[in-house]
């Protein structure tokens, strides 16, 4: 894309050499208040509140994850108590499902960029957006709270009649800030909508819309529809369980399996939220460090829409062994397969843009590349779970366990991380250690596979999940699984640590560092408050990497050494 | 078998389990073909395109693109078709218990597993079948859902309150064999486990009869049905000269008119239903004079006058 503004953009970046100076007018020395951060209207630095706060939620999820794994190293369960281990397990699910993998990406990067990268000045709704922070904010207090105050038993699941009649924790208050925190996402949603559809700069059309775009659409859409469908089924599990209304307990007259098709169809295409805006990551690193035009634009660009749309179709493959009718299992296993579809002509497709590309590997590229074997490995497991007579043997065991984390971890929280690293210059406008961030790339992708590739063999083994105690033959398996996961922390250590340092002692970043196509690359880093000083024009495609490096070769040229 | 040593695939113990580790394979050979495909091909080309290599030739040939991409639509597709019918075909057909099974009835609670044989013999969280004899399990809970897994069996069914469940295997091996409770129940599910112990049929007789004498439960479920005077309404000559209630033989199996005009299965589901709610489903004909005999009657005892029923019906194999 080329854009018509020179006063802002040299037409070669600075010599690396040269001692750069941060713009002397930022959206970070805007104002230095706590007010000027607690009522900010500025989509960037709303995506830094939720930077903060979802990696103090991430921290936490992670706390309750290593005790976890730590417990069941030995099959007696000796570490914590039963009532501990179903607290922990329940607080792992609930926080880094709702408080970190939902609005993980379209939160912090989707915030940062979706306005940067259509050239706009913010978000539709920018007092929306600052109300969509305080709403996950009071959705996370009513969670904590009920953390704090004695914890929740029931999984992240909430299957009734165990959550609405039975269990004796605080699953209202956790329900409460589940609730809550929807509505943040729904309003993130409409507004990604809304500002997609209406603020685009003059000359970007939909097709030369980036990709990371078009997974945002595609997310929002989901977070607007199915969002909606878990409020309903946690405020009726309330009802059950506050005021005796008969709705999923049969000794009340209603119907546990209800609970199960309202929770699914949301958590299923939940999982999308989740994923999408990792593959929309990737489709910008990918042509990036390969200096070459994605392969199949419009293949990857309409997967997404076809993955969200599908994604409500699915969600009765949770119920393969819980009695729901078997011709339904059928329909069912047959449209889950449908997701394979899109899923796999993203993964050929990333492949091919490496084709004859000129690759180089800097930290983002070395998180990519993981995030396309680990997700093709989490969706051909896939396979296995849609196929009926299979499920059968592996539905609630660990092979669903590592199935599931091969997405939303290998998967969506690479794609995360190579984001942020990406995007790290243009947001805090310093760069990051490469060495150290390369290497805690590595750590993360050997430590999640030792982590979590012994969970697809226990699971076939029959190992169910959620066992504090287990037989001691399936010993050797979670010893693996545990030794992995204390590497994957160190790896995920690495990064709060040496980004942080480069806030303060990291080189400043020139605006274009990576030499990328995007418009939030033409701002400077990190961006003006209002982003672009005049509205860009886009005359081009996206990933045009050929016409723009001859450009910066033609550059380099004319001017003198 | 319970307490085995290391080992990375679970023992097949019957001839279903064979059937569905050939799909679990060929699926395993489908992933692995693709993981090393994409794999292979990010590190082949990560190697060759590297950009300190300036060797090689990158120069674009272009049309081939679309071809590619229906390539790697249309393969997979049907490698998905082939997988969802194969696995469909399997699920399908195991589904139904063949005629002639054991009929052992199951009701989970928090947390533990209740057995009941055929002849009125119990256990608990241990399961005693013989080999060689398709057994059916007709299972209830009595508070939250759990689910009865057997990993050597291949076989899971969700363990629902409030209305029954089945799931049949047919074991070829003898030995003793985990039970899992695979459906998180609260704070003790992982204690929630038993074994499912395989004996050779004559010994299983043995073990039948050599247990502590109970009524089988059938018999249970006539005594209660004449203590809780059903018999009063339900049986012809026993009360009044005409009946005020539907008289309950050959009901089982078979379709009931409702007042309501449409018609329903009469299954277990249905006459659990009756008798706990009476009046949801009342039969054409009758007015809705019966009273509910919820908690008067456990989950244990709706099962045993369930047997019964059905025992007053000539097509009992009928579901």
């Amino acid at each position: 894309m080329t854009v018509l503004r020179p006063e802002l953009e040299p037409a070669v970046p600075p010599p690396e050499s040269s001692a750069l100076a941060l713009p002397r007018r930022h959206y970070l020395n805007a104002g230095y208040s706590v007010r000027s951060w607690l009522l900010t209207l500025d989509h960037k630095r709303i995506g830094l509140l939720y930077l903060l706060s979802i990696t103090f939620f991430f921290v936490i999820g992670g706390l309750a994850a290593s005790i976890v794994r730590l417990d069941l190293m030995t099959p007696q369960g000796d570490l914590v108590q039963t009532e501990t281990y179903n607290k922990l397990f329940t607080a792992h699910g609930v926080i880094m499902v709702f408080f970190f993998l939902v609005p993980s990406i379209p939160a912090v990067l989707g915030n940062f960029l979706v306005p940067l990268m259509i050239g706009a000045r913010d978000l539709a709704f920018p007092r929306l957006n600052l109300l969509s922070w305080y709403v996950y904010m009071l959705g996370g207090a009513f969670t904590l709270y009920a953390l704090a105050a004695g914890g929740v038993d029931t999984g992240w699941t909430f299957y009734a009649p165990y959550s609405s009649t039975y269990s004796n924790t605080y699953v209202m208050a956790t329900a409460i800030g589940i609730f809550i925190t929807g509505f943040s996402s729904i309003l993130t949603g409409l507004n990604f909508i809304v500002t997609i559809h209406k603020m685009r700069a003059p000359g970007l059309v939909w097709y030369r819309l980036p990709l990371f775009i078009w997974s945002m659409y595609a997310t929002s859409i989901i977070m607007v529809l199915g969002t909606p469908v878990l409020a309903i089924a946690i405020f009726l599990v309330g009802m059950e369980r506050m005021l005796g209304v008969g709705i999923f307990d049969p000794r009340l007259g209603g119907d546990p399996i209800l609970f199960q098709h309202l929770f699914w169809f949301y958590s299923h295409p939940a999982v999308y939220i989740m994923i999408l805006p990792s593959m929309g990551v990737v489709s910008e690193i990918v042509p990036c460090f390969c200096r070459k035009r994605i392969f199949g634009y419009g293949f990857i660009a309409f997967s997404s829409v076809a993955i969200a749309a599908f994604s409500f179709l699915v969600w009765g493959h949770h119920l393969f062994v819980s009695g729901q009718s078997v011709y339904a299992g059928l329909v069912f296993s047959l449209l889950s397969y449908s997701v394979a579809i899109p899923s796999a002509i993203k993964v050929f497709n990333w492949t091919a843009t490496l084709h004859k590309g000129s690759i180089s590997f800097d930290t983002p590229m070395l998180y990519a590349m993981g995030f396309i074997g680990l997700f093709t490995m989490g969706g051909l497991t896939g396979l296995y779970v849609a196929a009926l007579a299979v499920d059968v043997q592996l539905h609630d065991t660990y092979f669903v366990v590592a199935h599931f984390h091969y997405i939303m971890v290998g998967g969506a929280v690479m794609g995360y991380l190579g984001g942020i690293h990406f995007w790290w210059p243009k947001m805090t406008g310093r760069l990051y250690p490469e060495g150290w961030a390369r290497l805690s790339a590595i750590l993360i992708f050997f430590g999640f596979n030792l982590t979590f590739f012994p969970q697809y063999i226990l699971g076939y083994l029959g190992m169910p999940r959620r066992y504090h105690i287990y037989p001691a033959e399936f010993q050797v398996l979670n010893v693996m699984s545990s030794a992995g996961a204390s590497i994957l922390a160190v790896g995920y250590f690495f990064p709060l640590t040496y980004l942080v340092w480069s806030l303060f002692y990291g080189r400043v970043a020139p605006s274009n560092p990576w030499r990328a196509t995007g418009l939030e690359w033409q701002a400077t880093s990190p961006p003006a408050v209002e982003n672009f000083a005049e509205t860009p024009v886009v005359t081009q495609e996206a990933y045009d990497y050929p016409a723009f490096d001859a450009m910066d070769a033609m550059a380099a040229k004319g001017l003198p050494g | 078998m319970v307490n085995d040593g290391f080992r990375l695939f679970p023992e097949q113990a019957t001839a279903h389990a064979a059937q569905v580790d050939a799909l679990y394979l060929f699926l395993t050979l489908v992933s692995t073909f693709f993981t090393v495909l994409i794999a292979g091909l990010i590190v082949y080309f990560a190697i060759k395109y590297r950009r300190g290599n300036r060797k090689v030739d990158r120069t674009l040939s272009h049309g081939h693109g679309m071809a590619m991409e229906i390539s790697w639509i249309v393969i997979p597709g049907l490698i998905c078709l082939i997988i969802f019918g194969w696995s469909a075909s399997l699920y399908f057909s195991a589904f139904r218990a063949p005629a002639g099974a054991i009929s052992i009835q199951v009701v989970a609670k928090q947390w533990m597993w209740k057995f009941q044989h055929p002849n009125g013999g119990r256990e608990i969280n241990t399961l005693h079948v013989p080999m060689g004899q398709a057994v059916e399990l007709t299972m209830i809970s009595e508070d939250v859902i759990h689910s009865l897994f057997v990993p050597a069996f291949r076989v899971k069914h969700d363990v629902l309150p409030g209305s029954y469940s089945r799931l049949w295997f047919n074991a070829n091996k003898t030995g003793e064999f985990h039970l899992f409770c695979t459906e998180y129940c609260g704070t003790d599910h992982s204690r929630m486990i038993g074994k499912v112990v395989v004996m050779q049929p004559a010994e299983y007789e043995a073990w039948l009869s050599g247990g502590k004498v109970n009524e089988s439960p059938a018999v249970a479920g006539k005594r209660l049905f004449e203590e809780l005077r059903c018999a009063t309404c339900h049986t012809p000559g026993q009360g009044q000269p005409v009946l005020t209630c539907p008289p309950l033989t050959n009901v089982y199996g078979h379709e009931v008119q409702l007042t309501t005009g449409s018609k329903v299965m009469a299954d277990e589901d249905y006459l659990r239903e009756s008798i706990l709610r009476p009046r949801a489903k009342v039969v054409a004909g009758f007015q809705p004079l019966m009273p509910t005999y919820e908690g008067q009657v456990d989950e244990e005892q709706l099962m045993q006058l369930l047997v019964y029923i059905k025992s007053l019906s000539t097509n009992p194999s009928a579901q």
